[in-house]
C-alpha cells in the first residue's frame, strides 16, 4: 500500500460512468466543475456553511467542497443537471420556478439537490424539508418562495392558491 | 481557499490503516472530513499524508454487546440519530445526535471522527462523558480502552497518539427506567453550541448524569448538580437548584472572565433548566 498525490477516480455522475485521474487535494466541487464542465454545483463558502455546492452521493446528500474527489470512487453521484428529464423540469424545480423559490439562483442548485434527497426518504413532510433547507443559506428571497415551493410540491400544484403569488408581485 | 498538497492513502482494512499511521510521523486519519477538510481548505490543517479509512466498513455499525452499545468510529452521525436501537437503548444520544450540525453534514461526519476531534462545543463528546463511555484506540502496539474522563484533555486534544486509530466506542446502556433530558443553545441552527446540557437519571438506582459543554475546553460533569437530582431526585421545585448548582460547577471549572465566557455560563444554566424539566416531564409519562 503506497501514498499518492496523485489518484484514480472511477465513478457515476448522473448515469454516466467517469474516469479520471486526480491530484489527492481535488475537491469534489472542483472535479464536478473543472474536470467534468458540470458548473451547476456551484461554490459559495468552500467550508460546507454555505450549502450552494451539496450534491448526492450514493443517495445521500453530501457538501461536495468537504469531500475530496478521490474518495468517490466507486460513487454513484447526481448534481442538478441530472433533475431535468429531457428539458421537463421535476416537479420540485417547477415549483420554485411557480413560485419564485429563487432570485439570483447562487444557492438553488445545492437547496434542490438537498431537497430531492429528502423528498425520496419515507414519508418526506414540511418539518423535514424545512430542516433539510436549515443546512442551505440564501440571501435573496427570505426563504419565503422557498417555503412556499415546498408547500407546492407536497401538496400538488392544484392546491397551492397561486392569487397571492401574483398579487404580490 | 484549496488545501495544500498532500499524500492519500486509502486503506482497506483496519490493520492496514494502523500499519500506515505507524509508518508516517506525520499523518491526519480522514474519517468524514466534516471538521478537517475545512481546516485543510483555510490551510490551518496542512497533513503531508491521509489515511481515508472510509472504506473500513467494518469500522460502521452499531451493536448491543453486554449491555452496551459498541459504535464503530465510522458509523455517520445520521445513522446514530435515526438507528430504532439507539433511539430504545439510549435516547438521550439519538437526540443529541439530531443537534449535530445540519443533516447534509450529518450524512458525513462520523462518530469517531467528532470524539477524536474533541470539541468542547460538540454533542458526542459531551455524551460520552455523561454516558461514562469507553474509547477503544488500536496501535501497531496493541489495543487500549480510555475512558471519557480521561480521553479529552482539552480544546481539540484527546489522549490519542499520532499512530493511535480510534475504532470503536463502548457506551453503557442506561437502566430502562431512566429518565433523561437535553437541550443546547446555538445562535443559527446547525451552528456548534454556545452552551449545552445533557442528564440522565435513574429514581431506581439512584444515580445521576449531568454533563455541560461549551463553556469549558472539553465537556464537564457537574457533581454538585448530580448531587442534588440524585438526592432530592426529580422534581419541578428544585430545577432552579440543580441548574444553579450546574453553572457553579462550571464556574468553578472555567475562568469565565470575559463577556463570552459569562453568556455561556449563563446559558449552561438556562439549558441545564431545560434538560432537568424534559426529565421531570418524562417521570409523569412513565406513572
Amino acid at each position: 500500500m503506497s501514498s499518492e498525490t496523485a489518484v484514480s477516480v472511477r465513478c457515476t455522475v448522473n448515469g454516466e460512468v467517469v474516469q479520471r485521474i486526480v491530484e489527492a487535494r481535488m475537491l469534489l466541487s472542483d472535479f464536478l466543475r473543472h474536470e467534468l464542465g458540470l458548473t451547476g454545483t456551484h461554490v459559495g463558502c468552500e467550508h460546507g456553511v454555505c450549502g450552494a455546492c451539496t450534491v448526492i452521493v450514493d443517495g445521500s446528500s453530501i457538501r461536495a467542497c468537504l469531500m475530496f474527489a478521490a474518495q468517490v470512487d466507486d460513487a454513484e453521484i447526481e448534481t442538478i443537471e441530472s433533475l431535468a428529464k429531457d428539458g421537463a423540469l421535476s416537479p420540485l424545480q417547477q415549483a420554485f420556478h411557480d413560485q419564485h423559490g429563487l432570485q439570483c439562483g447562487f444557492c438553488t442548485p445545492g437547496i434542490l439537490m438537498s431537497m430531492t434527497a429528502c423528498l425520496r426518504e419515507p414519508a418526506p413532510d414540511r418539518e423535514k424539508l424545512l430542516e433539510t433547507l436549515g443546512g442551505h443559506i440564501c440571501r435573496c428571497t427570505g426563504y419565503v418562495g422557498i417555503k412556499r415551493a415546498v408547500d407546492q410540491v407536497l401538496d400538488g400544484a392544484d392546491s397551492v392558491d397561486r392569487s397571492t403569488v401574483e398579487g404580490a408581485s | 481557499m484549496k488545501p495544500a498538497q498532500f499524500d492519500y492513502v486509502r486503506p482497506q482494512s483496519a490493520a492496514e490503516a494502523v500499519r500506515a499511521l505507524a509508518e508516517s510521523d506525520d499523518c491526519k486519519v480522514l474519517a468524514g472530513g466534516q471538521s478537517l477538510v475545512p481546516l485543510m481548505n483555510f490551510r490551518l490543517a496542512q497533513p503531508p499524508l491521509l489515511v481515508d479509512i472510509n472504506r473500513l466498513t467494518e469500522l460502521a455499525g452499531i451493536t448491543e454487546v453486554d449491555g452496551a452499545l459498541r459504535i464503530g468510529a465510522m458509523t455517520r452521525t445520521r445513522r446514530l440519530e435515526t438507528s430504532a436501537l439507539v433511539t430504545e437503548r439510549i435516547p438521550v444520544l439519538a437526540a443529541a445526535a439530531h443537534w449535530v450540525g445540519h443533516v447534509q453534514i450529518r450524512n458525513r461526519g462520523t462518530v469517531g471522527g467528532s470524539i477524536a476531534h474533541g470539541d468542547p462545543s460538540a454533542e458526542l463528546p459531551a455524551m460520552c462523558v455523561l454516558l461514562d463511555a469507553e474509547m477503544i484506540l488500536v496501535s501497531s502496539g496493541g489495543t487500549r480502552a480510555v475512558s471519557a474522563g480521561d480521553f479529552f484533555e482539552g480544546f481539540l486534544t484527546t489522549v490519542v497518539e499520532p499512530d493511535e486509530l480510534l475504532t470503536e466506542v463502548h457506551i453503557p446502556i442506561p437502566a430502562a427506567g431512566a429518565v433523561w433530558g437535553f437541550s443546547e443553545y446555538a445562535q443559527r441552527a446547525g451552528d456548534f453550541a454556545l452552551a449545552g446540557v445533557g442528564c440522565v437519571v435513574d429514581r431506581h438506582a439512584g444515580t445521576a448524569g449531568l454533563v455541560a459543554f461549551g463553556p469549558s475546553e472539553r465537556p464537564m460533569r457537574c457533581p454538585s448538580a448530580e448531587e442534588i437530582l440524585r438526592v432530592d431526585g426529580l422534581s419541578l421545585d428544585r430545577v432552579s437548584d440543580v441548574a444553579d448548582a450546574a453553572t457553579a460547577d462550571v464556574v468553578a471549572a472555567t475562568e469565565a472572565v470575559d463577556a463570552e465566557a459569562v453568556h455561556r455560563v449563563a446559558t449552561v444554566r438556562a439549558m441545564a433548566r431545560k434538560a432537568v424539566e424534559q426529565a421531570v416531564r418524562m417521570t409523569g409519562e412513565q406513572r
